[in-house]
């Protein structure tokens, strides 16, 4: 653990319009401090979000990834948050059958009046990242992949 | 080649605070693409907008992002100011420093990294941002009405006398629903008839509304501002041109002893009948189900009878489609079947009857012209018991949920019976009285204090006969749960009020949401009540869940006003953040392979399908197709496109990615 206390890890948030993108405003509104290690992307609605994306954003270099959307039955669209979670059970298998470190994804709701839920979600995927260190192991695979790609 | 600009706000100190916010700017104007770079103490004041539009026509920018409070605030302004300097709004992204980054940070150089992040990646998004137009539809300014009753009536007169054209259609003979069943209404005890005809005939004769009763929908396509509604208007076997409601067919009619629907089964009608004397239209229909013709191919007793002729035994249903721009379901309520009453009796003696029977045993128009009447025997009861929530709030029935008006009806027809039976006695069983409402209360005290009606609080745990008296054995809970026993004439259950029939078909035909109870989903329980999650489908009445008169007549005049809303636009303009299918390229025109998953995927059936022909009319292949009227846009079907063909508008592939990949650039 103590190896990585320096490492700052680099975390991507992929975030529903309605829902989360709102309940991190919260956050901001309750001054509510968090690290500064996450970005967030605000996507209309968790459903929208082509899991592929979340693979290329590790081969890119992030270390952690967090995705999060309206709670069950609050989606803004009825039913994206559903699709959005039963496309990542189907992955989540899938990805740790090819060794892809899935502890990396943090998967949420966080609701719009949820402002303190978001500041501890941040906070808490930044150590579990900070402890599991680097995703190099990835990186490299996928660079690995697109030379060969390009001798072809 | 982008010439991007980026305004880096200070918003006072509440950005400036924590990020440094010149060095923002100084490192974005290094980003690759970006034109121009500055920061300044409010971007959203008039100066700062100003300092934006004079920077887009100066450096003839392609895209501005702007470093400021979150989008949810002034999104909406920033682009507004780009559109007023000639840059399409949609080249505008906000990037979120003061929610996401300044209030949530401490100062440092961590922060103002993270600020020159966020603002990267809106610049690497607005490179790949393509200019959008807004979606403008036609609208059919006529509005489809579906249920006849208070609501529908209330709902049809306001957008009718806001000049708009409505078909108002009614699945029995007679618009006027349950209200015109009741006999007074809590808490003024005026008629119900007498405040609700004249609103009927006021349908009826209105140059802006078409009445089709005994009509039901059949189907619905189409989106919001332009809907088709395919109308079944059923045979009614008499024509009403020719029909004077003489009567004379009802008179001689030999099947005289069908249960009427409209005296809750109490009184009989025949099988060509009106249903009630004040009803409109005041034409007969038969009841093909009891008529001896249809049934046994002989009678025709009303035909031969009829002066004018006006009985057509041979015609068919018909089907008619009427375009339309907005639907308001106002289909109403039921009352429960008593069937869940074993304990109860009711079905097994008479004198066990609902509210609704009650209310016509009280109504002047009733089958014993408003004297309260046993069933049974035609007796005056002198005793007689309420029992409230009869099913509601009770799990065990399958209906948790309050009925709301059962409280005030049953004080209403406590009081109503010692009105009309001054030595009689009245007790009520209840659970709570749930009485709020403008002088809602002060009616119940009143039935307590003034008319003497007893109220036992407590549950009835069984009715019973013996010796010709129903004995009713419940608890009184505020007597630490004595037994008490009466002796009753008559037993009234305040049954629960219930989803129409055929509710769940009819939302399923429009593509409405429900509720377990089949009761119809309003889009937002608070914010938007007469909304359904279909835009251009409104709700009104207690179709949504049991509801009063005044409640019912307060959604159907909000629910016309948002039909009306929707008619005073010239067109219907919407935010072009929609799906869409690519159509730009060879393989004959589109990469969609027709599998229709995105299909499957939308919550709100836009997705439609199109066929790709050869220049001889063969199909060459079936592809999707976004109806721009029906999409919301939440891009839950681009995400399961296999081929990558549907894409939103605002959100694409190209443009996430390039804001997700920003961020490892460097």
């Amino acid at each position: 653990m103590d190896e990585n206390s320096e490492f700052e890890p680099n975390i991507v948030a992929f975030v529903c319009n309605w829902c989360t993108y709102a309940g991190a405003d919260l956050t901001g509104t309750s001054r509510l401090k968090y690290a500064t290690n996450v970005k967030i992307v605000r996507f209309p609605c968790t459903g929208r979000i082509d899991f592929m994306l979340l693979l290329k954003a590790f081969a890119g270099g992030a270390d952690g990834i967090i995705v999060s959307g309206c709670h069950p039955n609050d989606c803004h669209y009825t039913s994206g948050n559903f699709h959005a979670r039963r496309r990542w059970m189907a992955l989540h298998n899938l990805l740790e059958l090819v060794g892809i470190d899935v502890r990396r994804v943090r998967y949420s709701w966080v609701s719009a009046a949820e402002g303190a839920k978001w500041a501890d979600l941040v906070n808490s995927t930044v150590a579990d990242i900070r402890r599991f260190g680097p995703y190099t192991e990835y990186q490299n695979v996928a660079k690995q992949l697109e030379m060969e790609d390009s001798h072809e | 080649m982008s010439k991007i600009g980026v305004f880096i706000c200070h918003c006072g100190e509440n950005i400036s605070g924590t990020v440094d916010c010149e060095k923002v700017a100084t490192e974005l104007s290094k980003v690759e693409g970006v034109a121009y770079s500055t920061d300044y103490k409010y971007m959203c004041s008039d100066p700062g907008q100003t300092l934006i539009k004079e920077a887009i026509k100066t450096h003839h920018l392609t895209g501005v992002v702007v470093g400021s409070c979150s989008p949810r605030m002034h999104e909406v302004t920033f682009r507004k100011a780009c559109a007023e300097a000639g840059l399409n709004p949609y080249m505008c992204e906000i990037a979120n420093l003061r929610e996401h980054c300044s209030w949530v940070h401490e100062k440092g150089e961590a922060t103002t990294e993270k600020a020159i992040s966020l603002v990267t990646m809106l610049v690497e998004k607005v490179k790949k941002n393509k200019p959008l137009t807004s979606i403008q539809v036609p609208i059919t300014k006529k509005a489809l009405v579906i249920g006849g009753g208070i609501a529908g009536i209330q709902a049809s007169l306001d957008i009718a006398n806001c000049g708009h054209q409505v078909i108002l259609i009614e699945k029995d003979p007679s618009i006027g629903g349950h209200m015109s069943q009741l006999s007074e209404t809590f808490p003024t005890l005026d008629c119900s008839q007498c405040i609700l005809t004249p609103r009927m005939v006021e349908v009826a004769q209105h140059p802006n509304i078409t009445l089709y009763t005994y009509a039901e929908l059949e189907k619905v396509e189409g989106s919001i501002g332009n809907f088709q509604a395919t109308i079944r208007l059923k045979a009614k076997s008499v024509d009403p041109k020719l029909c004077t409601a003489c009567g004379l067919c009802s008179s001689k009619c030999p099947q005289k002893k069908i249960p009427s629907e409209f005296n809750a089964g109490l009184g009989t009608r025949t099988a060509i009948y009106v249903p009630f004397p004040q009803a409109v239209p005041n034409k007969p229909v038969i009841d093909k189900e009891h008529c001896n013709y249809y049934q046994k191919g002989k009678c025709q007793v009303c035909q031969k009878n009829c002066p004018t002729g006006a009985i057509e035994f041979d015609k068919p249903d018909e089907l008619i489609t009427e375009a339309v721009g907005a639907i308001v379901v106002t289909t109403g309520f039921n009352v429960l079947g008593t069937d869940f009453f074993p304990e109860y009796g009711y079905g097994k003696y008479k004198d066990v009857i609902t509210g609704l029977q009650f209310e016509r045993l009280a109504s002047a128009s009733g089958p014993t012209l408003g004297e309260i009447r046993r069933p049974s025997d035609g007796q005056i009861p002198k005793k007689i018991v309420f029992i409230a929530c009869a099913g509601s709030r009770d799990p065990a029935k399958g209906i948790p949920y309050c009925s709301k008006i059962c409280c005030m009806y049953t004080a209403k027809h406590a009081m109503l019976y010692q009105h009309k039976v001054h030595e009689g006695e009245s007790y009520v069983f209840y659970m709570d009285i749930r009485a709020g409402g403008k002088n809602y209360e002060e009616f119940v005290r009143r039935a307590i204090e003034e008319d003497g009606v007893n109220y036992v609080r407590g549950r009835v745990a069984r009715v019973y006969e013996k010796n010709g008296k129903l004995i009713v054995k419940g608890v009184d809970t505020l007597l630490a749960g004595a037994q008490v026993e009466i002796e009753a004439d008559m037993v009234v259950l305040a049954t629960a009020g219930v989803s129409n029939q055929g509710a769940e078909q009819l939302a399923q035909k429009m593509h409405i949401s429900y509720d377990p109870y089949k009761f119809f989903a309003e889009a937002h329980p608070k914010l938007k009540p007469v909304e359904t999650n279909t835009a251009g489908i409104f709700l009104a009445g207690a179709c949504q869940a049991p509801k009063d008169i005044p409640d019912t007549v307060g959604t159907a005049s909000g629910a016309a006003v948002k039909v009306a809303c929707l008619f005073s636009q010239a067109q219907l303009i919407r935010e072009p953040l929609i799906a869409v299918v690519n159509r730009s390229g060879p393989p004959s025109f589109s990469t969609c392979v027709g599998c229709f998953m995105c299909e499957t995927a939308c919550p709100y059936h836009a997705i439609e399908r199109e066929e790709i022909k050869n220049r001889n009319g063969e199909v060459l292949k079936v592809v999707a197709k976004v109806n721009p009227g029906l999409c919301q846009g939440c891009g839950t079907c681009v995400a399961f496109c296999r081929s990558k063909s549907i894409d939103i508008q605002g959100y694409s592939n190209e443009e996430m990615y390039a804001e997700v990949m920003s961020l490892f650039n460097n």
